[in-house]
């Protein structure tokens, strides 16, 4: 007979659906959330008017309205027929992360303070070269833990996707219990894999940050 | 203009909101010459040298560097500012440098120099202000003065035509305020054309060449050192020297 037990690898193999979900946000997330903080401190107006606008919009509403909100209605008028549910996710996720990203980094960059910018553009630094050699090294070093943060975060907020059905460990365990009429144990797997992962994840960022780790500098929750 | 000025100001003013900082600003420094800048806190000072190097947009008047202007539009402003070794009051070094490598990355990124060439050449600045041992240290691992020397250093690599010097001493516990006027000295010995924003009569006494007195944003008066501490025309520059001097007086007892 078929126990319950027999499932567990089903719900298991969840985790490179969630990977692929929390990956792919954060990647996503790094790539628009490291220029929207640069963009906050030192664009124009206008720019800094425009990513303020893009953080608040994705602060503001709940993941499962944005995902409702891009899956059915943004990316099918925009390109005209719908996304796959899990490409639709990601790029939720991400461009969601973005915003959270972006504050963490921007509260980095401004730690490492104004002085230093100064005396790289007095021995001659262009404006990105600045940014790039002598902020930016330090300010991601110091996000680090804000950003293992975030790690944990989109990780939990990936379960979220099963509303969209995409296969990751939340969606597999739905299925699970409604095939075995069975809640306790696989929810309580369900929610022990999540536990293992956000401790593996903040752990290893951790020794990151350890050993990246310079006399003087200090990271921002 | 002759060559012999290294650095020309005429007439610079700048405003930030209702508030004038500097009004008519005009004065030029010669090869060699060590020019001292004082006057009270909120006088301008600061503002004044970021105004020279254009780390601050002058709202008005125009800047030379050896003949050069520096304040049009076409002026490549980060080639400019490589002829001018500008010293913080904050010292402001790379955090995330070890000494050497605050040194040799403005030789590396801006002057496009060989890793290892860039890095003979820190080690021997760093020598030059008497750091060799502590070439390897990160910031926080420095006291406040090796920083301040370290940031002497990261200036002079630039091979720069002109120091600026931004109250160097001034974040310095008193005990090591010393080791930093010692390597200014040494550099104003050498005839380093240097622009000296302090408080130090000292040493504005023993290199100075010339000193102007600034209150207001405004230029009060300018002469020898000496003839402006002792022998000021202007009340308000006696007052401040006198101020100066009996700050001295108490830090010494």
């Amino acid at each position: 007979m078929v126990t319950v037990w027999d499932y567990l690898p089903y719900i298991t193999w969840g985790i490179p659906w969630t990977f692929g979900l929390v990956f792919g946000g954060l990647g996503i997330g790094f790539i628009l959330g490291l220029p929207t903080a640069i963009g906050q401190i030192y664009g124009s107006n206008e720019l800094k008017a425009l990513l303020n606008a893009y953080v608040w919009f994705f602060r503001s509403i709940p993941l499962l309205v944005l995902l409702f909100l891009f899956y059915w209605g943004i990316f099918p008028f925009i390109l005209r027929r719908k996304l796959s549910t899990l490409i639709t996710c990601i790029l939720v996720l991400g461009i969601r992360s973005g915003a959270y990203q972006s504050q963490v980094f921007r509260g980095s960059m401004n730690a490492v303070g104004e002085g230093q910018y100064l005396a790289s553009r007095a021995i001659g630094m262009t404006h990105y070269r600045g940014i790039f050699h002598i902020q930016l090294p330090q300010a991601l070093r110091i996000a680090i833990p804000g950003w293992s943060n975030e790690y944990a975060i989109i990780l939990k907020d990936s379960a979220i996707c099963f509303a969209l059905g995409v296969l990751e460990i939340l969606t597999r365990t739905r299925y699970v219990v409604t095939a075995t009429h069975e809640p306790l144990i696989p929810y309580f797997f369900a929610g022990a894999l999540f536990i293992v992962l956000t401790y593996g994840g903040t752990k290893f960022l951790n020794i990151v940050y350890e050993k990246t780790r310079i006399p003087g500098l200090v990271g921002l929750m | 203009m002759s060559k012999d000025i290294v650095l020309k100001a005429e007439n610079i003013h700048k405003t930030y909101g209702n508030n004038e900082i500097l009004k008519e600003i005009s004065f030029e420094i010669h090869r060699g010459e060590i020019k001292i800048v004082c006057g009270p806190s909120g006088s301008g000072k600061s503002t004044l040298l970021r105004c020279l190097n254009l780390l601050t947009q002058p709202d008005e008047g125009h800047v030379w560097l050896e003949g050069e202007e520096i304040t049009t539009p076409t002026m490549d402003i980060n080639q400019a500012r490589q002829k001018i070794g500008f010293v913080f009051q904050e010292f402001n070094l790379f955090n995330h440098l070890p000494a050497v490598k605050n040194v040799s990355i403005g030789l590396e990124i801006v002057k496009g120099m060989e890793k290892d060439e860039a890095r003979d050449y820190a080690l021997k600045e760093l020598e030059r202000v008497g750091l060799e041992e502590h070439t390897h240290k990160y910031p926080a691992e420095l006291s406040g003065g090796q920083k301040q020397r370290v940031a002497i250093a990261r200036a002079l690599a630039m091979n720069p035509v002109i120091m600026f010097y931004d109250e160097p001493t001034s974040a310095l516990d008193p005990q090591l305020i010393g080791e930093v006027l010692d390597v200014m000295l040494q550099l104003a010995k050498e005839k380093l054309t240097s622009l000296v924003v302090t408080h130090e009569m000292g040493f504005a006494q023993s290199v100075g060449d010339n000193m102007i007195y600034m209150a207001d944003g405004k230029i009060i008066e300018q002469g020898p050192p000496l003839e402006l501490i002792q022998h000021s025309k202007h009340e308000s520059t006696r007052q401040f020297f006198t101020h100066i001097a009996e700050l001295y007086e108490r830090e010494r007892r």
